[in-house]
């Protein structure tokens, strides 16, 4: 498979990428820092990558070089089997309600930004024929929650985003995949308090990468949030006034 | 991004328990810049991989596990140090390649079997891993990144080996793989009716195998004492090996913390002699998994729940070979006499020291085994130190907790010369450890 991983340097997106390596995947690596970039690259290469690993430089915050890093992914790899997106940023609802411009970068990295960099690389999936399109959105864009109402209301859009796409797009071959982890344990939720059903990265890289190869356009990770959310969806809202989680 | 994660740390022993504030992230030179310790998967037992108490913070390694080169032609390999063996091993040994030396769990970090100067199965051939590392990236206490070897900085290099991370940041690893013929192990195994039968069943199968260790019953007494049965392997060879790779074997995982009664003399005696009676007289052989001949105790993960909340200690100790058969006898007296219900014993042959200046092996014969944290523990520890300060020999840092300074530096003349390297690379002490604050004599 000839996969493009934006986010690959860390937490979820390296784990998926290093299992990708170890079955002999193709990878094209984008991502913000061009010295981890080439460190991740080597990395992969011995784990087993085929063919010679790629690497360009991409920022979710500057759009502008979507398209570039993106053509830089296709001349590589020659033409593109899926296209994994783990790249975003989170804070907690205290710290996004205090600190207006890192809401803002999370809200416009989060939804506006990722769902950019997806209808370029959906053009470019489709022109081909078809593929993956796998984005990690989280479980907090199921139902509105005290504790992620602003980095919730950006996932619970990118969710919409990628459902739609697979209304529209699926009969020209675009297979969309949405991931949403619940609480997994990387250096993004370092010093949270952890919730029930805590994961390590490798473990919901094993559970995405098992929905990518199945096809399947939603996967819980670990499956049980599932169950959960369908219960948290289904609470009445003078309930959700008082509960805390 | 490295947060802080403020919380109860404990090594695989569980006791003792400190609180510490933890960072982890992919980038190590940005984590360790302030810690006072680096820490990799925390499974030395004892108080070795933990801060001393008060605000101190420590570097985890866990996510700085990149591979940064390999040569298939040599077998050197370079990773950054929270690399875990596990996932070396699940990469490499299809391709042909095992590590030189592989302590009894891969659960560990390559900065870890450097930190410990871990020693395995093959150490009566192959030595202790430090003797196969070709060089270190570390970085020293006034925070400057240097690349040593036994050429560059040797000092500090052999300072580092078995230094218990006390001598600086280790970030990076490099040293050479081993082929192996073929990725399963061609095992047998025999029983042994008595701790002397036992030791010299032990010595004689070192001559010819690349693998051996001894498990022992511990808790048997008369003439079966020190009962035992000897393990030894090589690769197999590729015709009598199963033409598959080894799938990842499948693990239990003890769930909840058991019950401090769950383990004691009472439930481990009839589980010895279970153990040991259906193993029977005749010598087995067979092609097993390699986790399962290296790496036993993996396949039940969180094992060390099974002690309880009360934790446990494991006791390792080597007593030089003009120790003889009597030492062991003492040893046995001294567990005896105090009533300290030791469960999982295991013996191994080791060969000389190496470059390691606080390296725990050396030549004779190395004695390990679990106590469970209780009143007698702790004398129990200082009756058996005393024993082995006067035979020569010494007990092994990654597993010790309850060790006193005194029986340590009488233990080793080594530590004066080690002291002094150290110093000389960190003289304010920046780099400290509970471990370091009890033997030391640290400011805490």
């Amino acid at each position: 498979m000839k996969v493009v991983v934006f986010g690959a340097t860390k937490g979820m997106g390296r784990a998926l990428a290093r299992l990708m390596a170890e079955r002999g995947d193709e990878l094209f690596l984008l991502g913000r820092n061009l010295a981890n970039l080439e460190g991740c690259a080597a990395d992969l290469q011995i784990r087993g990558a085929s063919g010679e690993v790629g690497y360009a430089a991409c920022d979710l915050l500057e759009p502008g070089g979507f398209a570039w890093a993106l053509e830089q992914a296709t001349a590589r790899l020659g033409r593109l089997d899926a296209v994994v997106v783990t790249a975003g940023l989170y804070g907690t609802q205290t710290t996004l309600e205090r600190d207006g411009a890192l809401r803002q970068r999370v809200l416009t990295v989060d939804f506006t930004n990722t769902i950019e960099f997806c209808e370029q690389a959906r053009v470019r999936l489709v022109e081909m024929g078809g593929g993956v399109l796998c984005v990690f959105s989280s479980v907090a864009g199921d139902r509105a929650r005290k504790p992620v109402i602003l980095y919730g209301a950006a996932k619970a859009g990118l969710s919409y985003y990628l459902e739609g796409l697979d209304l529209k797009f699926r009969a020209e071959g675009l297979r969309t995949v949405l991931v949403k982890p619940g609480f997994v344990r990387t250096g993004m939720t370092e010093g949270l308090k952890e919730p029930p059903f805590t994961v390590e990265a490798e473990d919901a890289a094993v559970a995405a990468l098992r929905a990518i190869d199945r096809g399947h356009p939603v996967a819980y990770v670990p499956a049980i949030w599932r169950l959960v959310m369908l219960a948290v969806r289904h609470m009445p809202r003078w309930f959700m006034r008082r509960a805390e989680f | 991004m490295s947060d802080l994660t403020t919380g109860e740390l404990s090594g695989w022993g569980r006791h003792p328990v400190v609180r510490a504030r933890q960072r982890c992230s992919e980038d190590l030179e940005q984590i360790t810049t302030g810690a006072v310790l680096t820490r990799g998967l925390g499974r030395s037992y004892g108080d070795a991989s933990l801060p001393p108490p008060g605000d101190h913070a420590v570097a985890v390694t866990t996510r700085a596990d990149r591979l940064l080169s390999f040569d298939g032609k040599t077998g050197v390999v370079r990773a950054q140090a929270g690399l875990s063996l596990i996932q070396l091993n699940r990469i490499l040994l299809p391709r042909g390649w095992f590590p030189p030396c592989s302590p009894g769990t891969q659960y560990v970090s390559l900065g870890g079997m450097v930190a410990a100067d871990v020693h395995g199965k093959g150490h009566h051939r192959e030595g202790c891993f430090g003797e196969h590392v070709t060089g270190l990236r570390i970085r020293v206490a006034d925070g400057r990144i240097l690349d040593i070897s036994d050429v560059v900085e040797q000092d500090l290099f052999r300072a580092t080996l078995g230094g218990m991370g006390l001598t600086g940041h280790i970030l990076e690893v490099e040293f050479r793989m081993q082929p192996a013929a073929s990725p399963w192990i061609l095992a047998e195994s025999e029983r042994f009716e008595d701790i002397d039968a036992l030791i010299e069943g032990l010595h004689r199968n070192s001559r010819r195998w690349p693998f051996t260790f001894a498990w022992v019953d511990m808790l048997s007494r008369g003439k079966a004492r020190g009962r035992g049965i000897v393990d030894r392997g090589r690769w197999a060879e590729p015709s009598e090996a199963p033409a598959r790779p080894p799938s990842p074997r499948k693990t239990i995982s003890v769930p909840l913390v058991f019950p401090n009664w769950f383990l004691s003399a009472a439930t481990v005696k009839p589980l010895n002699r279970v153990w040991y009676r259906a193993h029977g007289r005749r010598i087995h052989r067979g092609i097993v998994h390699p986790e399962s001949f290296f790496y036993p105790l993996d396949s039940c993960r969180h094992w060390n729940r099974l002690y309880g909340r009360r934790g446990f200690t494991q006791y390792q100790a080597v007593l030089p070979l003009r120790s003889g058969r009597s030492g062991y006898h003492r040893v046995f007296d001294i567990v005896e006499e105090i009533g300290a219900a030791p469960f999982l014993c295991a013996l191994k042959d080791f060969r000389a020291e190496g470059k390691g200046m606080m390296s725990f092996p050396k030549e004779g014969l190395s004695i390990v085994f679990d106590m469970p944290i209780c009143d007698r523990t702790q004398a129990a520890v200082d009756a058996l130190n005393a024993f082995i300060a006067t035979e020569g020999g010494r007990v092994y840092l990654a597993k010790d907790a309850l060790t006193r300074p005194e029986h340590f530096r009488a233990m080793e003349p080594r530590l004066d010369e080690w002291l002094r390297v150290r110093r000389k690379w960190d003289p304010t002490l920046a780099l400290k450890s509970a471990l370091s604050v009890r033997l030391f004599g640290d400011p805490s």
